[in-house]
């Protein structure tokens, strides 16, 4: 599979750090122990496998609560079948009303901390970015074994605050004060919120150095001729992802040290004047007051909005990775989609505001972001437009890869679309936190990244592991994935047309939302599917990791560098010297002797990338 | 053919998607899933604006997920020739470019004036306005409360009126409110009003709506107030103007009988 010539002899650019793409990296390599090489490991590939094992078992986690969820609201008040018991033991299996406020607490949290954004930057950032660039590992070994060490006390903290008296934190995952910041407010207000608060403090230190690490190596180690515009898009996503991470992150922090110096210290920078609780005023309790409930929202939002496009960026880029590799044609309009990626983002810095539409924020405010969250549709169509480009005219092979990643192009098209609604400030004033709101984020975040990120595992497991996966097991999870998504989230567009309200735990007393159990119940009864047939993606996982099909360099036949190492890489990842000579998407050329060519493959005369 | 069993059910999986989507949003009304009544003088516009979203993001919506579905069947063939070698065409990106972006202005510019009706512009012409509200709406874990102010439109005078839960108000006139919390965050929420606010601690935020229908309607809580959020509920009792008078005059007569 490797053995076109290439006839590389640049001199090494001195590129500084490291230098790039050499071949030493491989020779310095002695062997480690176990504890060195498997768990305080500084190799990125490792490091990236380790975000993956432990995203995939806290998906585990955030999916049971999603489950507890699911039954409440489609038989709310009765004993939940196996889950009941050990959520809620002091009732026999019934969920509490405060519990239910917990549980959709934990399932926002779990899901956005712990597992999309790990799992698209923990694991394919760390383990695509330097083998994709052709560099040897990351700029900053340690610092990147640090980064993913320092998600572990945040996990910690987030269990933990289960047990915590009072309960697990019950604000919501957008924590709003002063319900969190005052603890007679709610039970979960208690240490529950501490632990909440010190566990996103600690997931954003991670972040940020997963951030530092992967923006530095994307400038400075990129191997010889490997410029800005002949990097694959899901490099660009990733970066743009991580520029994301540095300037929003510091925010958060601050507004979460905030929110804990409220708690702690009675700091009051979000708590009003004048707030009466169960007939006793805080102040008189010790709380400092003269704060303001909206700064906690903007500041919160500031981070959270652009947070919210770390959350679908980096699919983009792994979409379009894959699509043109399975489709076996270039993307379409290359420089387009970096420039859309970039739209995407730097418009995500100026429309935190649609957030807050409802919120008392001055309306005449609102107009302004209502117009920058329009606009930010743009880019995002145009995106759409290119992978349809992309694939006219291809010749698709429908692996499970490709299904995947078709199916993020499907469903973050409805994702997408619901968006417009939610800009426009009018029609926000009905539908705002309402289920079409649910609809809305779960088809861009569940039905389109988390779409990606299967495609992402069946398409880069051979390079990870040296072995395929089952492509029959994987049709098969691919074919009850897509039907029972669409069948839990579809509907709940209507259900917020109908007007009803999210984070209500039992809305059928409201005569308003009396008729709406029975489309609740075929929704519930689509999520406990969706979760049953997920096991058809674990025996597959594992299965292959040990009996798949052995893999080879390049089973894809696909252009970008990382299929230039062997399956799995080696410490170092390359075992040759590199130099690439244009693009990552040369599929389809007509005259060369394969239907592609690789990056590393000299061709003259090729439709150049800048 | 094992092949082709593969195409046809790839194929009308993703057909089903703009098929079965654009069906249930047909059929959603028959189901009881769509819009509740109109009730408020500013809820036909709003209902307005959301279905010329509708029209543009369905065609959209229809036209490239038709078009994914197209190139799924056709393109999916086994065919040894090559696929079309292209890197795109700067026509078609400026094209798709530049009519979404017009389209998006378009959008963006006809909200604006039903927002400022709802929110920004509060009626001066009518028996009440933002200086001179109706009534002070309370919200707190979890209830609502309504306190109407005495005849010189005093909240703090010893003759206010305070209801909980129910909130009275007569129809077809200008009702102009404040909007406040106790304790936590709330939100004002009557879906036949097509309006919602949240209410926070430490503002007074103005309101307004012109009740058309007279009626009983459900007011929810639309903002995570704690344990008790999904409880929080109240009703908005709209009367026709001459008997929401005599309604008020009986609240003042008990309020001094029972002093």
């Amino acid at each position: 599979m490797s053995t076109h010539a290439h006839t590389a002899t640049h001199p090494a650019k001195p590129l500084g750090i490291d230098p790039p793409g050499t071949v030493h990296a491989t020779h310095d390599h002695h062997e480690l122990g176990f504890i060195r090489k498997y768990v305080f490991s500084t190799d990125h590939k490792v490091i990236g496998l380790q975000f993956l094992f432990t995203g995939l078992l806290m998906l585990l986690f955030g999916g049971l609560m999603a489950m507890a969820i699911r039954w409440q609201l489609a038989y709310p008040w009765t004993e939940m079948p196996v889950l009941g018991r050990l959520l809620f033991p002091e009732t026999g299996g019934v969920t509490t009303p405060e519990g239910y406020t917990m549980l959709f607490t934990m399932h926002g949290t779990l899901m956005i901390f712990f597992v999309i954004i790990p799992l698209l930057t923990g694991t394919f950032g760390n383990f695509l970015i330097p083998l994709m660039i052709g560099a040897p590992d990351m700029a900053f070994p340690r610092l990147n074994m640090m980064g993913y060490w320092f998600w572990w006390p945040g996990i910690a903290c987030i269990l933990l605050s289960f047990g915590a008296e009072g309960g697990g934190p019950a604000a919501g995952w957008t924590s709003y004060p002063p319900l969190s910041t005052i603890e007679a407010a709610a039970p979960g207000s208690q240490w529950g919120q501490n632990l909440w608060l010190l566990s996103l403090t600690f997931v954003g230190v991670s972040s940020m150095m997963g951030a530092i690490n992967y923006v530095t190596t994307i400038v400075k180690m990129r191997a010889p001729g490997m410029t800005f515009f002949r990097m694959p898009l899901s490099v660009w996503a990733l970066m743009v992802a991580a520029l994301l991470q540095l300037f929003a992150l510091p925010v958060l922090t601050a507004a979460t040290f905030m929110q804990l110096f409220d708690r702690v210290f009675d700091a009051g920078f979000f708590t009003p004047t004048g707030v009466i609780i169960n007939g006793t005023s805080p102040e008189t309790l010790g709380n400092a007051a003269g704060g303001h409930p909206l700064l906690w929202q903007h500041l919160f939002w500031f981070y959270s909005h652009p947070a919210v496009y770390i959350l679908v960026v980096p699919a983009m880029g792994f979409v379009s990775d894959i699509l043109a590799v399975h489709a076996r044609k270039p993307i379409f309009g290359y420089k387009p989609m970096v420039y859309s990626i970039a739209g995407i983002a730097g418009l995500g810095f100026i429309v935190w505001g649609h957030h807050m539409f409802m919120s008392g924020m001055n309306p005449a405010v609102g107009l302004v972001f209502m117009t920058a969250t329009i606009m930010i549709a743009l880019p995002s169509a145009v995106k759409v437009f290119n992978w349809l480009g992309t694939l006219w005219g291809a010749r698709i092979h429908l692996t499970s890869a490709m299904l995947f990643a078709l199916a993020f192009v499907s469903m973050f098209i409805i994702g997408g679309l619901s968006g417009i609604w939610m800009a426009s400030t009018p029609v926000d004033i009905y539908i705002h936190d309402t289920y079409i709101i649910v609809a809305h984020f779960h088809y861009v975040v569940f039905a389109g990244s988390m779409m990606a990120i299967f495609a992402a595992i069946y398409h880069w497991f051979p390079k990870m592991f040296g072995r395929l996966m089952n492509e029959t097991l994987g049709k098969i999870h691919f074919v009850g994935t897509f039907i029972t998504l669409n069948g839990v989230f579809y509907m709940m567009h209507q259900l917020g047309l109908a007007g009803l309200m999210r984070r209500t735990a039992d809305p059928y007393a409201y005569e308003t939302y009396a008729h709406l159990q029975p489309i609740n119940q075929f929704i519930s009864w689509c999520a406990f599917a969706l979760l049953a047939w997920q096991v058809f993606f674990v025996v597959n996982f594992f299965g292959s990791m040990f009996f798949g099909k052995r893999a080879g360099r390049n089973p894809w036949n696909a252009c970008s560098v990382e299929w230039e190492s062997p399956s799995p890489p080696g410490h170092g990842n390359f075992d040759k010297q590199l130099a690439v000579h244009h693009g990552p998407y040369e599929y389809g050329v007509p005259d060369a002797s394969r239907d592609f060519v690789a990056q590393t493959q000299r061709a003259p005369g090729l439709h150049a990338h800048a | 053919m094992k092949h082709f069993l593969l195409r046809v059910l790839a194929t009308l999986l993703f057909l089903a998607v703009p098929v079965l989507g654009v069906w249930t949003f047909v059929k959603a009304d028959d189901w009881g899933l769509w819009f509740p009544p109109i009730a408020s003088s500013y809820g036909a516009s709003i209902d307005f604006l959301f279905y010329v979203i509708l029209w543009m993001v369905t065609v959209t919506f229809i036209g490239t997920e038709m078009l994914l579905v197209w190139f799924v069947f056709r393109y999916s063939k086994k065919d040894a020739t090559r696929a079309t070698y292209t890197h795109g065409n700067h026509t078609l990106e400026m094209v798709w470019t530049a009519i979404p972006a017009l389209l998006l202005i378009f959008v963006a510019f006809s909200q604006m004036k039903a927002w400022t009706t709802v929110k920004i512009n509060f009626p001066t012409d009518g028996p009440y306005t933002v200086e001179k509200p109706l009534m002070e709406v309370y919200a707190s874990q979890f209830d609502w409360r309504v306190r109407y102010p005495d005849p010189q439109g005093d909240f703090a005078g010893a003759d206010v009126i305070e209801v909980p839960y129910d909130i009275t108000v007569p129809a077809n006139t200008k009702v102009v409110f404040r909007l406040k919390s106790r304790d936590v965050l709330h939100s004002f929420f009557v879906p036949v009003f097509r309006l919602k606010q949240d209410a926070v601690p430490g503002m007074e935020i103005p309101m307004w709506f012109e009740a058309t229908t007279p009626g009983d309607y459900d007011l929810i809580c639309a903002e995570l107030c704690g344990w008790g959020h999904y409880k929080m509920a109240g009703k908005i009792h709209v009367l026709p103007r001459d008997e929401f008078e005599r309604w008020l005059a009986d609240q003042r007569a008990s309020l001094y009988a029972t002093d």
